[in-house]
């Protein structure tokens, strides 16, 4: 068996065997976990890949809520519906705001993406008949697909509890939205992102359409964060207008920067690690002393996301998943950097790089 | 007609403020190209400091003002030598998350030290008004006059630092063209430095007059750096005097869609309607302009 495999039989078997061995409090930081691993994976198609800053991801999964609070939750329409549903209106918003990315970039791009999501904030609070208002808006979203309802489910005379079946639910997403992901960054539409992600001038030098690239990206990960806020509500039944602010896009590019960005593993390993993490915090925080030091829940979780963005994007700026494959190369290679590996070595030895030109 | 004069009076005084805000983002941004997402965090300090030193400490109002601001501009050089100077040649985003970073640290920090209650400043202007014109004539507010001084001198400070100090031209020079001021024997570490100093003074007297009057400071007044983004891009983001004009703008565009926007528009869409038209605005000046009413073109080059 390759490793890839491996790691592939591995994740399958913890799919089937966690929900029916991890109890319901760590089956919901997993489940919400996995919802912010989707939303994350389209994030870094966006930041990773096509290389533009996005901080208003976090307005993205507010239209995906609000699409199924109203297609759901109201109109009582399928699973399948409200979730496509959701993706298409993330991925058409996502357009627009990839159409200003047009002629903008760097510090401009990051400064109009923030105002995507103070224009969110306002429509979410002051238009009741898509949010319900600052009141929010709650109620049940069917989740029935096929023989399955997940919010009652009964699989052949047994059922399970709601928990372990959205952790089914919310992870066969991960997947799906992992499996399109890798698929899109190997097509067309994705080598044109990493071009543009190198050098936007030389990409189109070379014909690469970066117009469409761009509002190609955007798209994409509007339609998955939309994903993410559809299954957000579906899970969690109530959704508040004031949850898509500006720190919510910012624990997403903390999750794609932890986990490594512009690899696959990268926003699921970070949604891992940090979309649980404030549950985590939450339900362990009578048992740390934060309480002694003035320090509230809230709080301690902006530091330490803080801390970790920081700390990551300055001393390991290929994340957990990058630091995998350093150690897995380092263990074929030895502790010598990457531009001593034979291959690397053999192909750099008589051409000189393109560093060394811009130098002359 | 005393409306509309009231209004304006009071768009000035928010723009005069904003204009400071995006005057601390433009003094980094233009040296050293860095967006600073944790300026917001140093109006903040300066507040708190300023707090500290006046109402902790008992030290007279301008004293502890000063000192904030020395002690600010302190924490300014500290995160550029710990945390920025690594990332110098980095791509923006990764610089961009730096700062978010160290926002979210500052913050979190500065809740642990002072709590998360309004506290009051304890500023002389308080909540003095002057009536111009007689009865039914137009209100001033002490702070606002103080705020509009502020905004003026600073700017001309700052004008004046660059124009006749060696730092000051220093710091142009690294502006104009990193390389060729290295070249030229600037220590272009130093001025990113005095950058950071110079805009953390600057978040301290801007956090200060933000929260003189009536407002008083929490941890919330640091999101109000994110209100003056617009500001900042509608002036362009390397320009001084841009951000000056840029936030006057914003301000009187803001206050005036604050007090006619709820009469004019229908249901609930007016309130709070002011968060959102700075960014409309911005949004279309980006589209026809993007470098901002005052800043310099980008050209790029393979």
């Amino acid at each position: 068996m390759t490793r890839r495999r491996l790691v592939a039989a591995v994740l399958a078997v913890a799919f089937v065997v966690l929900p029916l061995a991890v109890g319901d409090f760590g089956l919901s930081v997993l489940t919400f976990a996995g919802i912010f691993a989707v939303g994350a994976i389209g994030l870094d198609l966006a930041v990773g890949h096509a290389g533009q800053i996005s901080l208003g991801h976090g307005f993205f999964m507010g239209v995906g809520a609000y699409a199924a609070v109203n297609l759901g939750a109201e109109a009582g329409l399928g699973l399948p519906v409200w979730l496509s549903g959701a993706a298409v209106a993330g991925g058409a918003l996502g357009a627009l705001v990839g159409l200003c990315a047009l002629r903008l970039r760097g510090a401009y791009l990051a400064i109009v993406t923030v105002g995507v999501v103070f224009v969110g904030l306002y429509v979410w609070n002051n238009v009741p008949a898509i949010s319900g208002g600052a009141a929010g808006a709650g109620g049940e979203a069917p989740a029935v697909l096929g023989p399955l309802d997940f919010n009652h489910l009964r699989v052949a005379g047994q059922s399970y509890a709601r928990e372990q079946a959205w952790f089914w639910l919310v992870w066969a997403l991960v997947a799906a939205a992992a499996w399109l992901a890798a698929n899109l960054v190997r097509s067309r539409t994705g080598r044109a992102w990493q071009a543009v992600h190198d050098n936007e001038l030389a990409a189109s030098a070379v014909g690469v359409d970066v117009g469409r690239a761009k509002v190609s990206a955007f798209a994409v990960a509007g339609a998955l964060g939309a994903v993410a806020g559809a299954l957000y509500f579906g899970y969690v039944q109530y959704v508040g207008p004031d949850e898509w602010s500006l720190f919510l896009s910012v624990q997403f590019l903390a999750i794609v920067i932890v986990g490594g960005s512009g690899r696959l593993a990268g926003p699921v390993v970070g949604a891992v690690v940090l979309g649980g993490a404030p549950r985590l915090v939450e339900e362990l925080s009578p048992h740390l002393p934060i309480g002694g030091l003035g320090l509230t829940v809230a709080n301690l979780n902006r530091l330490l996301f803080g801390l970790l963005v920081v700390c990551f994007v300055a001393y390991a700026p290929r994340g957990l998943a990058g630091g995998w494959d350093d150690l897995q190369r380092r263990r074929r290679w030895g502790r010598r950097p990457l531009a001593d590996a034979p291959m690397v070595r053999a192909a750099v030895a008589d051409e000189p790089t393109i560093d060394d030109k811009e130098q002359l | 007609m005393t409306r509309l004069a009231q209004l304006l009076v009071a768009g000035v005084a928010v723009g005069s403020l904003y204009g400071l805000i995006a005057l601390g983002f433009v003094v980094v941004y233009r040296a050293s190209h860095v967006f600073n997402f944790a300026h917001g965090s140093f109006l903040l300090l300066g507040a708190y400091l300023t707090y500290g030193f006046h109402q902790q400490l008992g030290l007279p109002f301008f004293p502890a003002l000063g000192l904030a601001a020395v002690a600010a501009a302190a924490a300014g050089v500290a995160v550029e030598r710990l945390a920025l100077r690594r990332m110098v040649g980095q791509p923006p985003f990764a610089v961009i998350m730096i700062t978010i970073g160290v926002a979210l640290v500052m913050d979190a920090l500065m809740v642990w030290a002072w709590g998360a209650e309004r506290l009051t400043v304890g500023d002389p202007w308080g909540l003095t008004t002057y009536r111009l014109g007689g009865a039914g004539g137009v209100r001033v507010a002490a702070i606002d006059i103080a705020r509009l001084l502020a905004a003026g001198l600073v700017l001309a400070a700052y004008w004046l630092f660059c124009r006749y100090s060696s730092l000051g031209v220093a710091m142009r020079a690294t502006a104009a063209d990193q390389e060729a001021a290295v070249a030229s024997g600037i220590d272009v570490h130093r001025v990113f430095a005095v950058c950071w100093a110079l805009a953390a003074a600057i978040a301290t007297v801007a956090g200060v007059l933000l929260a003189g009057g009536a407002r008083g400071v929490d941890p919330s007044l640091s999101a109000v750096a994110l209100a003056a983004f617009p500001a900042l891009v509608l002036g362009g983001v390397n320009s001084p005097v841009g951000a000056i004009v840029g936030g006057l703008a914003l301000g009187v565009v803001e206050v005036l869609a604050a007090g006619y926007g709820p009469g004019w528009l229908p249901g609930a869409l007016g309130a709070n309607v002011h968060t959102v038209v700075p960014y409309l605005v911005l949004l279309g000046v980006l589209l026809v302009r993007p470098s901002g009413m005052f800043g310099d073109r980008e050209r790029a080059r393979l």
